[in-house]
């Protein structure tokens, strides 16, 4: 029944026997049921959302002049990424974030940029020159108009900016189009697009719709890292990749807008923190909602959260939080995002809360490869001759446990990402004049998937996962002993004074000197080799976690110890210099 | 942008100098300095974006994955990684040394070559497809079909195939393609060949019934027309033609042709544009020794397969050979020839090999003439040999396992190293004990030449004589 009214839009005569007696096939496609011949037709995707999107409305003003050629109707650049945002938004509702965000702070934020960057909302859009140029452009087949980039330099664009990846059928067709030197896309404006110098005026890209995203969540002060964020979006919860096969039928991507939309990697953490900044800066937003100790993002909250996933005793949580209040970080206004102020650090939450857990680990256990097992073994000693009172903390059954996990699940993780389907079902080529050589293509790749899908037995990937906060669990429910969230500190500590202090007595720096961080992009630079293993590994650990490198923990790490270790790092280098002297 | 601005300072620096009174005499001569350009950021941060996964890091991870699974013999698993690696197919810029169809192609015939219940018409379709995937590879995918068709035991279909290939065009032919339209033709020449042969055997067959049926003659014939015509065109190209040249050869000698025969068999082996291949030699001596050919040229013949490969199983039948001969110096070669090939392990072993040597020192021993040869040879061996041949354990071994082998070692060994020697003391002690006559034979018949031993080891120099 369902078919049928699927198939009832379609009703032109079948080319071999002239019946109109559709079916659909699994891939979309009409195939007519007397005959069984398939068509290269397929069910135009009806949303009648998007026609009657008033936001859209307000940017192309009037009706949409639909074209009697295959072109489906003019849409502009920036409506496909409104639409894009909207998905995406509509995803992060259904994972629990509250209603408010698309409504209200996406939107705004959304309108706020068209109209900072003149494309809507203002006198004269900078889209009405473009919808000039391309009416002479469909107009007439001009090959040669003087004003005309030529195809070479808008390849050569920088794609630093963004994730502009160029797609197969696009490369390959490159020879071919610069010969015809037509400027081609789906979109009206999509070949301007990628062309106009835009430093003042902050282009949109792919990467920039998390950026959005992630700007909205923190305004509302969601609880959601932005290394969650970009987790969920790989692990297929928020529309990224392919986002553009929900477009509407009659939004036809051609062209340079596959440049635009067609995203060929996953998007980095920096590259969207940054861009959340700059977009933050101009957007001209003022200073964001307080991130106070009752916020899910305050380091002493997140600490809660990754000293669970990593295994460790409850009883260090009172050591972040003071590590946390003794150098401040737990303040509103150095927690609080105050955009286009550049004199202060701005805060990665969720790295943070991860470095203040491994500076806590150096404080109690060093991590110098050496006296973590010397403390190890004396809880052993004492956990085998004493059972009351709960268990000591072993440093080496928790290395055990927690590399097992870990190695399991990197490896997992390691499979699924070269086991990624990065394609969609639908198709998409630079020109007409490729379609059928890529639609050919795409066929064989059908083909040889379910012929070797039968061999390995496994047809297709397995669904994707629950969308989870935590990648590890451990439970004190097993009785394997592997949880040791409720394992005791107390053969780490020594009472003085009445207060309970580590009992080892010595630290070691990561690096005495922090780098310039303009200058050079890092506060430090980490080199495994370099460093103890113990402590290699608590950085893998939350390497694994937050899904990023190494490396940023451990700048992270770099600045806490030297707020921390202010005073006395002064002093000494300052004994040093007169003793050199 | 830097890059650009340096230089113009330097010029402009450079320009300054040659105005300057002051400045030496001579820097005016010199050109001005260009510094070569440095990176556009001077501090390049390590950043993120190298490990940033995107659809070609995640192909190749997928890549070295297969290739893991199938060294492993995992076809199951690799089969899996394939299914997603196929997607790179669409992104196949033919840049790549190797590209992504032609991993597809590779892979995917293996994995399904070792899927033992993948079935024929599985394997079809996916060559088929193969096929379509590119214009320069289209032949080798033809041919491996061909292969896997006739592993199969279809051969029909393999000629089909093999035809169809022969009629496809595209384009302007390449010298490659050229090359492999060449193969194409050979292999179906070849498949007319084992045809021809089939009704070869049935004719003679009904011969003996004295029946001839005259069509399945004439179809022979026609046969042998097309595969010459093939085998012959491929042979000329210099290569390793094995299988073309035997049948070729068997077609020709079927029908009388030995002068073209052995002028092909001759070009196949003494050409030197041909890699050298001993194979080539062997055949020229098969055909030589059917066609009864002078002892001369035969001996030739072996001659260069014993440079080639001294280990070659021939190499005792060039031995017996050359013993029987009536000069020296051939004798002299023969010497040469065995000892060389018990250089091999793969000789290690081979009572007949070991006879042949044994019957050769004994011959020379008993004859007193020549001992210098023995000690020649020896010279060079002396020093591996007793632990590579002579060793108490393969004594022992030998002894047990084959005691005629034994025999043979301790002759040569009770000769070369002497009565004393290791091996000829354990095996003619056993010898002995069990009662073999022969082993008591060879016991005094070594006592009675132990001077030998001096001679040949150069222990007692001044009884050398020439």
């Amino acid at each position: 029944m369902e078919e049928e009214e699927d198939t009832r839009d379609f009703n032109e005569r079948c080319a071999q026997c002239s019946e109109v007696n559709w079916g659909l096939t699994d891939g979309g496609r009409y195939y007519c049921r007397s005959c069984h011949n398939v068509t290269e037709r397929t069910r135009e995707v009806v949303n009648t959302d998007f026609m009657t999107n008033s936001r859209v409305q307000t940017i192309s003003k009037g009706s949409r002049k639909q074209e009697k050629t295959d072109r489906g109707c003019e849409w502009y650049v920036c409506e496909g990424f409104q639409l894009i945002l909207k998905k995406q938004a509509e995803a992060l509702e259904a994972l629990g974030v509250c209603p408010q965000m698309k409504d209200e702070v996406l939107y705004n934020f959304w309108r706020c940029y068209l109209q900072k960057s003149k494309q809507a909302y203002c006198n004269r859009p900078a889209g009405e020159t473009v919808k000039a140029l391309s009416v002479r452009e469909s107009s007439t087949d001009v090959d040669s108009e003087p004003e005309r980039p030529s195809l070479l330099h808008l390849l050569s664009l920088s794609e630093s900016e963004g994730d502009l990846q160029t797609d197969c059928s696009f490369a390959s067709s490159m020879s071919k189009v610069s010969e015809s030197t037509s400027i081609y896309s789906g979109s009206v404006d999509g070949s301007l697009y990628l062309m106009k110098n835009q430093k003042e005026k902050l282009r949109m890209t792919m990467p920039m719709t998390l950026s959005f995203c992630y700007m909205a969540l923190l305004w509302l002060r969601e609880p959601i890292t932005l290394s969650e964020l970009l987790r969920f979006v790989v692990e297929g919860h928020i529309p990224y990749l392919n986002v553009f096969q929900h477009f509407p039928e009659k939004m036809k991507l051609c062209g340079l807008d596959l440049k635009i939309f067609c995203v060929e990697s996953w998007p980095v953490y920096e590259e969207v923190y940054n861009k959340m900044l700059e977009l933050a800066a101009f957007l001209d937003l003022p200073r964001f909602p307080d991130i106070t100790d009752s916020c899910f993002l305050h380091p002493d909250m997140l600490c809660i959260k990754y000293l669970m996933e990593a295994n460790l005793p409850d009883e260090l949580h009172n050591w972040t939080c003071r590590v946390v209040k003794k150098i401040g970080i737990g303040e509103v206004d150095f927690l609080t995002l105050v955009p286009g102020n550049k004199s202060t650090r701005k805060v990665k939450y969720d790295i943070l809360a991860a470095a203040v857990i491994v500076v806590v680990l150096k404080l109690l256990f060093l991590l110098d490869d050496h006296y973590e097992w010397l403390l190890s073994d004396f809880a052993e000693e004492r956990n085998k001759n004493n059972k009351e009172g709960g268990l000591y903390f072993e440093f080496k059954k928790w290395y055990e446990v927690v590399k097992h996990s870990l190695d399991v699940e990197q490896k997992k993780l390691d499979e699924e990402r070269a086991k990624y389907l990065w394609r969609c079902e639908k198709p998409l080529f630079y020109s007409v004049k490729n379609k059928s050589r890529v639609l050919k293509r795409r066929q064989m790749v059908v083909n040889l998937q379910n012929q070797f899908g039968k061999l390995s037995g496994s047809v297709r990937r397995a669904e994707k996962p629950n969308p989870s906060s935590f990648q590890l669990r451990w439970s004190e429910e097993n009785t394997d002993g592997s949880c040791f969230h409720g394992h005791s500190l107390k053969g780490i500590l020594q009472e003085k004074c009445g207060l309970l202090t580590a009992m080892n007595p010595d630290y070691w720096l990561c690096t005495v000197k922090l780098c310039n961080e303009k200058l050079c992009g890092h506060l430090a630079h980490y080199r495994e080799v370099d460093f103890p293993q113990s402590y290699h590994f608590v950085l893998r650990l939350f390497s694994f976690l937050l899904r990023i490198q190494p490396s940023y923990i451990h700048d992270e790490v770099c600045m806490i110890e030297h707020k921390l270790f202010n005073k006395k790092l002064y002093k000494k280098l300052k004994y040093n210099t007169v003793l050199r002297k | 942008m830097d890059s650009f601005l340096e230089e113009e300072e330097d010029e402009e620096a450079a320009v300054g100098r040659r105005r300057s009174p002051a400045a030496p005499a001579g820097s005016t001569l010199q050109p001005p300095l260009h510094l070569p350009f440095l990176p556009v950021l001077l501090h390049q941060p390590e950043s993120s974006h190298e490990h940033k996964l995107n659809f070609k890091k995640s192909k190749e991870a997928c890549l070295s994955y297969i290739q893991d699974a199938m060294l492993q013999k995992q076809w199951k698993r690799a089969a899996e990684f394939l299914t997603f690696y196929v997607e790179s197919l669409e992104k196949d810029y033919s840049r790549e040394p190797i590209s992504p169809s032609e991993m597809i192609w590779r892979i995917g015939t293996e994995i399904l070559c070792h899927r033992s219940h993948s079935s024929m018409k599985e394997f079809n379709c996916f060559m088929e497809q193969m096929k379509t995937l590119g214009v320069k590879r289209y032949l080798k995918v033809c041919l491996e079909h061909v292969f896997h068709l006739l592993c199969n035991g279809q051969i029909d279909e393999a000629y089909q195939n093999l035809s169809l290939a022969e009629s496809w065009r595209f384009g302007e032919q390449t010298a490659l393609q050229d090359k492999e339209m060449k193969l194409i033709q050979a292999y179906r020449g070849l498949l007319d060949y084992y045809s021809w042969s089939k009704q070869k055997n049935v004719l003679l067959e009904r011969g003996l019934d004295g029946f001839a049926d005259l069509s399945v003659e004439q179809e022979m014939h026609s046969c042998f027309r097309k595969a010459a015509v093939n085998l012959k065109e491929i042979i000329k190209i210099p290569g390793v033609w094995d299988l073309f040249v035997k049948c070729y050869v068997d077609l020709l000698e079927f029908y009388g042709d030995h002068n073209e025969a052995r002028q092909v068999l001759n070009e196949y082996a003494y050409n030197s544009k041909f890699p050298a291949n001993p194979n080539a030699h062997v055949y020229l001596y098969q055909f030589l020794k059917r066609q009864g050919e002078s002892k001369k040229s035969v001996v030739s013949a072996l001659k260069i397969l014993h440079d080639i490969v001294p280990s070659h199983e021939l190499m005792i039948d060039f031995n017996t050979m050359l013993q029987k001969s009536k000069k020296r110096k051939k004798r002299r070669l023969g010497l040469e020839v065995i000892f060389a090939a018990l250089d091999y392990a793969g000789w290690k072993e081979n009572v007949k090999a070991w006879s042949c040597l044994a019957r050769q020192v004994k011959q020379i021993v008993i004859s007193e003439k020549h001992l210098d040869w023995i000690k020649q040879e020896w010279n060079s061996r002396k020093d591996w040999w007793p632990a590579f041949h002579f060793s108490r354990y393969l004594a022992k071994r030998n002894w047990q396992e084959n005691k005629s082998l034994s025999y043979e070692k301790a002759l040569v060994a009770g000769i070369l190293l002497g009565k004393d020697g290791k091996y000829f003391k354990y095996v003619s002690h056993q010898g002995c004990k069990a009662q073999v006559k022969r082993f008591r034979i060879l016991k005094k018949f070594v006592n009675r030449h132990n001077p030998v031993y001096l001679r040949i080891s150069g222990l007692s120099d001044s009884s050398v004589q020439p």
